[in-house]
Order: C-alpha cells, then sequence, then structure tokens
C-alpha cells in the first residue's frame, strides 16, 4: 500500500477523482477532476480503473516523492517532468523506485496537469469522493507540503494503454465555447443576447475550480432591481451578477444560487474552460434555445 | 400518500439548462415542493433517470438527463397537490434562544424580546431547499408578518448552530461561516445538521418538517 509525500505543493494542488454528483439537493457541489478528458486519459495510461483519484495542480505543478515502486503519469497541461533531476516523459507511464522524487514543472500552456499513480490515490473520503472541494470544504484539504497520501493496490496486470492518446490539444489563443442559451435568457436585454455572440471577455486572475470570473462587456438585466428566487446552478452555469460580469461556474460551483443564468456550456467546454489561463480571451458561440422551451 | 387536491393554477415551465437539464420553474413554492415530490417519485420507480434534482425556492432543476425534450413534454400535464405530505414527525431541534440580533428582530416583529423564542418555535417548518453550505436548509413557514430583512452588513464569522431568520425563510448554520441573516438562537447540538457517515447526510433535506423547542441554559 504504502503512499506518496507532497515536497512541493505548488499554488494548489488538490486530490480529484469523478467527484460527488447526485447530492445538489443537500447544497454539495459536485466537484471532481476540472479537466475530465485530460484526467481521465492520465488515469487510463496509469492502468488505473476509470475513476481513480489523482492530483491536479494548479499553474506551477508540484513535487512529489514516492515511497514504494509505482508508476505514475503527469498528464493535462504539458510541463517539464523529473525525476530525481533527470528530465522524464510527460504523458507517458513512469516507473518511480521507491524514494524517488518526481517535479512536475510549471504548466508550459493550460492550467491543470493530472498526476495519476498505479493503483490510485486514497485519500480522506467524503459521500463516496476523494475530491477537494473548495467552497464546501468536504473532502480532503488542499495538499500542503508534507502532507502523506495513501496508495491503493498496484493493479495487477501493470497496465499498458491499448492505443496511444491524441495529444493533448490544449488551449488556443482565444478560447471559443458553445454556450445553450436559457434558462433565464428573458432576464436580460435583447441586447445582452446579441453581445454574447460579437462579445471578447478575458479570464480574469480572480477564477478558481468554483468558477472563472470574466472581464468585459457588462450584460445587462431587463430589470435591474427584480430578484430571482433562489434556484439550483446546472454544471458549466454561465450566472450574471448585478455588476454584469458573468462568471463561468467550474466543478466547485455552489448548487443554488439568486442570480440568473444566461446560458450553460456542455462537458467538452467545462474542460476546455478549465484549462484557460488568466488574461485568455474567451468567445461564446450563442446555441439558441430548443424548440420545447417555446412551445409552452 | 398526499391527499391534496389537484389544481390547474399551476403551470410548469420547462426551461433549457444546458445540453442535459432542465429548470422547471412552477411559480409558486408549493408547486415547486409537490413538483420535486413528484420528480423524486419518478426517480424511484426508474421512470426517471437524473443525475441531481435540485428544488429552488419556486424551481426544480433536472440535471443529467439524456433527453430532456421528453421530461419537457409531460411537464404541463402533470398533476400536482397543494397540500405537503403527511408522512414523517417533524424532527425537533433544541435551541437556546440568545442569538446576537434577537433584541433587533423582536423590534422589527414589533413584539418584547422574551416573545421571540414564543413565536418562531411556536410555528411548524418544512425545510424546502438547501443551498448556501451542505446541509443548510431554507425552512419556510415563517407567516408575512415575521418576515425581516438580512443584515446591512454581513457577518463574517456567524458561529455553526447559529439560528438565523432572513425574509421568508429560517435556517440554521451546519458550520462556521459568513452570514447575512439575523441570528435569534443557538442549537444545543450542531453538529447533527450534517454527518457524513449518516444516511442521509443532511438533517433538515428537502421535504422535512421542523420545529423549534426553546431550552434554557
Amino acid at each position: 500500500m504504502s503512499h506518496i509525500e507532497i515536497l512541493r505543493a505548488g499554488v494548489l494542488t488538490t486530490c480529484q477523482d469523478a467527484g460527488r454528483p447526485g447530492w445538489g439537493h443537500l447544497a454539495v457541489p459536485p466537484s471532481g477532476a476540472a479537466d475530465r478528458p485530460s484526467w481521465r486519459l492520465a488515469n487510463q495510461l496509469a492502468g488505473n480503473p476509470t475513476g481513480a483519484c489523482a492530483l491536479e495542480t494548479t499553474l506551477n505543478g508540484c513535487t512529489v516523492k514516492a515511497h514504494r515502486n509505482v508508476t505514475v503519469v503527469v498528464g493535462g497541461a504539458p510541463c517539464p517532468v523529473t525525476v530525481d533531476g533527470r528530465p522524464e516523459a510527460w504523458g507517458q507511464p513512469v516507473k518511480l523506485q521507491a524514494g524517488s522524487v518526481l517535479d512536475a514543472g510549471p504548466a508550459e500552456v493550460g492550467v491543470r496537469s493530472y498526476l495519476a499513480f498505479s493503483g490510485g490515490l486514497h485519500p480522506k473520503s467524503s459521500l463516496g469522493s476523494h475530491s477537494t472541494c473548495l467552497l464546501s470544504g468536504l473532502g480532503p484539504a488542499p495538499l500542503s507540503d508534507g502532507d502523506t497520501i495513501p496508495l491503493g493496490p498496484s493493479p495487477a496486470h501493470p497496465p499498458l494503454p491499448t492505443q496511444w492518446p491524441a495529444p493533448w490539444s490544449g488551449v488556443g489563443e482565444e478560447l471559443v465555447l458553445k454556450l445553450h442559451l436559457g434558462p433565464r435568457i428573458e432576464w436580460f436585454q435583447p441586447e445582452a443576447v446579441a453581445e454574447l455572440a460579437r462579445g471578447v471577455w478575458t479570464v480574469s486572475e480572480h477564477s478558481n475550480r468554483i468558477g472563472l470570473r470574466l472581464e468585459g462587456p457588462v450584460l445587462r438585466r431587463a430589470d435591474a432591481k427584480a430578484e430571482l428566487p433562489s434556484e439550483g446552478i446546472a454544471a458549466g452555469a454561465l450566472q450574471v451578477p448585478p455588476n454584469g460580469q458573468p462568471i463561468l461556474f467550474g466543478p466547485d460551483h455552489p448548487t443554488t444560487g439568486g442570480y440568473p443564468v444566461i446560458g450553460v456550456v456542455g462537458p467538452e467546454a467545462q474542460a476546455a474552460a478549465a484549462q484557460a489561463r488568466p488574461g485568455t480571451p474567451i468567445r461564446f458561440v450563442p446555441i439558441p434555445m430548443p424548440h420545447w422551451s417555446k412551445r409552452v | 400518500m398526499s391527499t391534496g387536491r389537484t389544481t390547474a393554477a399551476h403551470r410548469l415551465r420547462p426551461l433549457p439548462a444546458g445540453p442535459r437539464g432542465i429548470l422547471i420553474d412552477c411559480g409558486t413554492s408549493e408547486a415547486a415542493r409537490s413538483c420535486y415530490r413528484s420528480l423524486q417519485s419518478r426517480r424511484m420507480s426508474g421512470l426517471l433517470e437524473a443525475a441531481d434534482l435540485v428544488p429552488g425556492a419556486t424551481t426544480v432543476l433536472v440535471d443529467g438527463i439524456d433527453e430532456p425534450e421528453l421530461l419537457a413534454a409531460e411537464l404541463p400535464g402533470w398533476p400536482l397537490t397543494d397540500e405537503p405530505d403527511a408522512g414523517g414527525e417533524a424532527v425537533e431541534i433544541p435551541v437556546c434562544y440568545d442569538g446576537p440580533d434577537l433584541e433587533a428582530v423582536a423590534e422589527l416583529w414589533g413584539v418584547a424580546p422574551e416573545a421571540v423564542a414564543d413565536i418562531h418555535s411556536g410555528i411548524e417548518y418544512e425545510s424546502a431547499f438547501c443551498g448556501f453550505s451542505p446541509g443548510f436548509a431554507y425552512l419556510e413557514g415563517l407567516p408575512e408578518r415575521y418576515q425581516v430583512p438580512r443584515r446591512e452588513n454581513p457577518r463574517t464569522t456567524v458561529p455553526a448552530g447559529s439560528v438565523a431568520v432572513a425574509g421568508p425563510y429560517t435556517g440554521v448554520y451546519p458550520r462556521t461561516s459568513p452570514g447575512g441573516w439575523q441570528l435569534i438562537a443557538t442549537m444545543t447540538n450542531p453538529g447533527r445538521l450534517w454527518n457524513e457517515h449518516r444516511e442521509p447526510a443532511a438533517l433538515l433535506v428537502p421535504g422535512t418538517r421542523v420545529r423549534f423547542a426553546a431550552v434554557r441554559v
């Protein structure tokens, strides 16, 4: 079993698995890996079952010491990888001997790298998930230097990927996200909807796993004084607070809120948004409301 | 089983909430609670597959469904009942009416501070929905004349177990957090509100009936 030890936690390194969806009615955010495809791929390459817990770093990586022989894959945001100071491969299985030190350096592009260890990580679990939630405090706390995390038993048959992964597509100079309009489109001036299609926002540095704060054109409400009774927030919701600067919610989003949601992005866009650095320009491609919403 | 009358007045309005979600605008709090119960029982009997059902003040969010258009087409014909479920004992929450905003609330209510306990503990509430923090329930039932605004200056720290009122709701903070509601009492054992090793983890899940009982310390 044994464990890994965090020598350098970086800006923010958390434990993430598939999260704890299904508890929204108790005000529990879903959490889980912010860039799902990258997390899943790193786990597959490490031979782990779907859903294993991995480390998720933020911008400047982390340094980890292995206390048993273990295979590790560094995926997600590309970064320099070294083992005991020697360069190693990013995005491929790397064998660590007990006592070796792996460093995942600063992300060259994107924000979040994933470190998947064979056997998976087994930190404290809460409601069936090992994921850290920044909003609710559920799950293990964000990691600090010196923390240790138990490893699960190594898979009996060391994993070989059945197919080589496509290279990580990364984040371009500009992020373009499909935005499904609704539910609260009628809370906005028609001009706001037009603005969604042509405006450019940038990712604020006050962004985290709870949400990306966007700076740019103001999305004005039809009635600035109206108050929306608290309602459930869908994954990927673009919420507009009274200042008109939208927030694109991430995995640790609040489950209910009292500001109108103008549109919602799907899973692929949520993953892409999770790799958008502060300063990245974001555009939206509005997808009209489905026909059924107009019939009633 | 609910025995309430079916009313035609409620019109459920499905609104799109992303490619796999529907926000059902129910119009009123009663209709939202009834709609939530219907969705829950459909999910339990296998008629509905959804990752999350999240009740709000007058809405229910159905998230993680494969074909939202099918549910949306069914909704307008759904019968809803007015009366809350009769089933289940009310959960009793022992509290000490010693909150720092007790006098301010008494003044807003136009009563003596000593009367706040009798009024607040004399009402049966129902957990309408959860939000804000795991296990924090928005408890409905305060008559309109006892509805008070939030504090102008929210507190940065509200201790776990604080019993508060704001707008149409009363609630108990499950853990220490910032908060803007007016604090009137303290729950004697707030650890009951949220326990991850209990199923369900929250004491006041939506639909739960709740009573406060005044204790003297």
